[in-house]
């Protein structure tokens, strides 16, 4: 039996949401990272079943893209956070505030 | 022929020009004979350009030089008009001015800015001629402005003393009121005559002047007319010194001799006369306009020359003469015996030329000192300038033959024509001038020398020599013209009756013509022979001299009481009431209001990234809601 295209879409809202969540509420840098990762393929699911359901296969190129663009910033990304954590011996994002106004 | 009139401009010019470019190197003497030759050069061309118009029928060229100011279909042209009027001007302009440079030679020896004293009279010339020889009001303008400033340049030209710094800067804001005028009228002719030419507003006006030509409308109704005609007298009064712009001149005197002669005597003050002059068609047409330029040239004489009795500075004494002399101008002007004013202003430029020049050699040979109380006994010291200044004396008093007898008379008969009153006030200036000048010969040529004695502060001084032959030749030349002008009355009158009138006006009757010549020969002895009683042999006459005449009528001190004290105080409350509370307020209110918004605002910017995301989500969820709101 086939699962129908709606369920991948709850599934990708809920790693959305989740994603978001954790963005929001953690303070580890690295967790942080995750849970953006987590927001990032979300939106992959979404994009693929999308494609398979309207039969476009723009929604799969498109993915390959955002795995691409997430590669390159999880390199970037991590390399500050060990910058950081070689600074200041912590990952908690929220002691790197000196940009307040 | 006529084509020699640009290189009047050319040689004046090119002077300039050579002086400001290898002036320093060609130092002294040599800058100052640089200069004497261009101006001799540019005299030459007015000769050459005078003959020309004489062989010619129609006596009036236009030369274009080029286009300068094109306005739609309109264009105002660099253009020089040549016609008697403005090739006599040329004459004695260049003539008098070589004159005084082969003068300021001598005189200006050892100065220590030998050669930027050239720079600036070359410069001046230049400025002059281009004045005269243009042939709409806006190039005049523009040589009008280059004579005012040449004027403030050496006005100022001891400039490391203080006095001097302040009548230079008096000149100039005295000269730019009157400007205020030129540009008014400047901008209604424009206006309503769509030309500043003055052959094609002469042809507008001239129409006019045909009694009851039916077909005539005039350009400007007779209000707006008296009002040009009253811009241009502000004009011509800032610039040549008349009531109520006319304190500049006598502080003037702080600038070189030869400067006051040339400018401040000879030539730039009568540019305002030349002015209306020029403008002679427009000023026929406004009898309100024609009355108040009288008035004002009879009451300047008549002014000026009684503060000129009370002067104590030899140069303040010629001074007052001048701006007395030019109301005399005026008054012909405004009488509308246009052509006696020139012939009066062409005679003043030798006599007064001559009297300056004359004064400033005693002063040369005083090392410096001015005051009449100082001199006497100079008759047998400097025998050249005393006998020249004897001719200068005799001729500015009136005394027949000498030119200022013929000159002053034709003036008063023009103005005997017009108004009776005024007649009568330019007779007693008259009178006042014999005696003035009088008073000033008596004290400086003769009596006991005073100068030998130390008086006060001031040490004696070692008896004076006569001035070098650079300095006599102009001074002889001068006088020779001074005294043989008269015989010019003649030829000027044919020469410049066509430029001013279509229909010459008729001559006085002889009789009365006679005896107002009586009357004014009978007033030059009478004012000489008065002086000569009540100040031979005497130095201080306090009661001839009084405070009221000697402070000016107080007219100083009026403007300082109406103008400059209230002025000051206006600066003064604007520094410290307006610039502290209203300008530092907004500027610093603005400043202030700026930091307290921004600090309220800045709190957003906390440094936490998770806020930030927040922010985000907030806002995509809003966007979202909105879109879903749109769609249903």
């Amino acid at each position: 039996m086939t699962i129908p295209a709606s369920w991948y879409l709850v599934v990708s809202a809920l790693l959305f949401g989740i994603g978001a969540l954790g963005v929001l509420v953690r303070r580890n840098a690295l967790v942080i990272f995750m849970c953006i990762e987590l927001m990032l393929n979300a939106a992959n699911l979404a994009l693929v079943t999308y494609s398979r359901v309207l039969g476009d296969v723009g929604g799969q190129a498109t993915v390959f893209f955002v795995l691409v663009v997430a590669a390159a910033e999880v390199t970037v990304g991590l390399g500050i956070v060990v910058y950081i954590f070689r600074a200041r011996r912590s990952t908690i994002v929220d002691d790197v505030a000196e940009m307040e106004g | 022929m006529v084509a020699a009139a640009p290189w009047m401009l050319a040689f004046a010019l090119g002077g300039f020009v050579v002086l400001v470019a290898l002036g320093r190197r060609l130092g002294e003497p040599l800058a100052g004979w640089v200069a004497t030759a261009a101006i001799t050069g540019a005299f030459v061309c007015a000769i050459v350009t005078w003959i020309g118009l004489l062989s010619l029928r129609s006596r009036s060229v236009t030369i274009t030089l080029f286009e300068w100011v094109p306005i739609g279909a309109r264009q105002v042209k660099v253009a020089l008009l040549v016609d008697p009027l403005s090739v006599t001007m040329c004459l004695f302009v260049t003539g008098v001015s070589a004159l005084i440079l082969l003068y300021s030679v001598g005189y200006m020896h050892k100065e220590r800015d030998f050669t930027k004293f050239f720079v600036y009279m070359s410069l001046f010339v230049f400025s002059m001629l281009l004045l005269v020889l243009a042939d709409n009001l806006l190039v005049t303008f523009v040589g009008w402005e280059g004579v005012g400033v040449c004027s403030y340049f050496l006005v100022a030209y001891y400039f490391q003393r203080e006095s001097a710094a302040s009548a230079g800067k008096k000149a100039f804001v005295y000269n730019r009121v009157g400007d205020v005028g030129f540009l008014l009228a400047m901008f209604f002719l424009f206006t309503h005559l769509h030309t500043l030419t003055y052959t094609a507003m002469h042809s507008r006006f001239a129409l006019g002047a045909i009694p009851r030509a039916p077909t005539f409308i005039p350009p400007l109704s007779s209000t707006e007319l008296t009002l040009v005609i009253l811009c241009l007298l502000a004009a011509a009064a800032g610039k040549s010194a008349q009531i109520p712009l006319f304190n500049w001149l006598p502080d003037a005197m702080e600038g070189p001799t030869p400067v006051s002669a040339l400018i401040h005597a000879a030539t730039m003050v009568t540019a305002g006369v030349y002015l209306l002059s020029r403008m002679s068609f427009a000023l026929d047409l406004s009898s309100d306009g024609r009355a108040v330029v009288a008035t004002i040239g009879a009451v300047t004489a008549f002014v000026a020359a009684t503060i000129a009795t009370s002067q104590h500075d030899i140069k303040k004494v010629l001074a007052f003469s001048t701006v007395s002399q030019i109301g005399f101008m005026v008054l012909a002007v405004g009488s509308g015996a246009y052509v006696a004013a020139i012939f009066l202003m062409v005679a003043h430029a030798f006599y007064k030329g001559l009297l300056f020049l004359g004064a400033g050699s005693v002063i040369h040979g005083l090392d410096g000192e001015q005051e009449l109380s100082r001199m006497g006994g100079l008759r047998a010291l400097m025998a050249v300038t005393y006998a020249t200044f004897l001719v200068g004396w005799l001729t500015i008093a009136g005394v027949p033959p000498f030119s200022a007898f013929f000159a002053k008379g034709d003036v008063l008969k023009g103005a005997w024509t017009y108004s009776k009153p005024l007649w009568a006030i330019g007779t007693v200036a008259a009178l006042l001038t014999a005696y003035y000048m009088t008073r000033l010969f008596v004290l400086a040529f003769t009596g006991d020398p005073r100068f030998l004695k130390a008086v006060g502060d001031r040490p004696a001084l070692r008896a004076p020599h006569e001035s070098p032959w650079v300095m006599t030749v102009p001074l002889v030349v001068l006088a020779v013209f001074s005294a043989l002008g008269g015989l010019l009355a003649t030829p000027l009158d044919r020469f410049l009756s066509p430029v001013f009138y279509t229909v010459p006006p008729a001559p006085l009757s002889s009789s009365v013509s006679d005896a107002l010549a009586v009357v004014d020969g009978v007033v030059a002895v009478a004012g000489l022979g008065i002086a000569w009683v009540l100040w031979r042999g005497r130095v201080e006459r306090p009661e001839l001299t009084p405070a009221f005449l000697r402070r000016v009528w107080y007219w100083d001190d009026a403007y300082d009481a109406v103008i400059g004290r209230p002025s000051t105080r206006l600066a003064r409350a604007t520094a410290e009431v307006v610039d502290p509370v209203a300008i530092d307020g907004a500027v610093v209110g603005t400043a202030s209001s700026l930091r307290r918004g921004a600090r309220s605002i800045r709190r957003l910017q906390n440094g936490f990234v998770r806020s930030y995301a927040l922010a985000m989500a907030v806002g995509v969820g809003l966007l979202v809601a909105y879109l879903l709101a749109r769609t249903f």
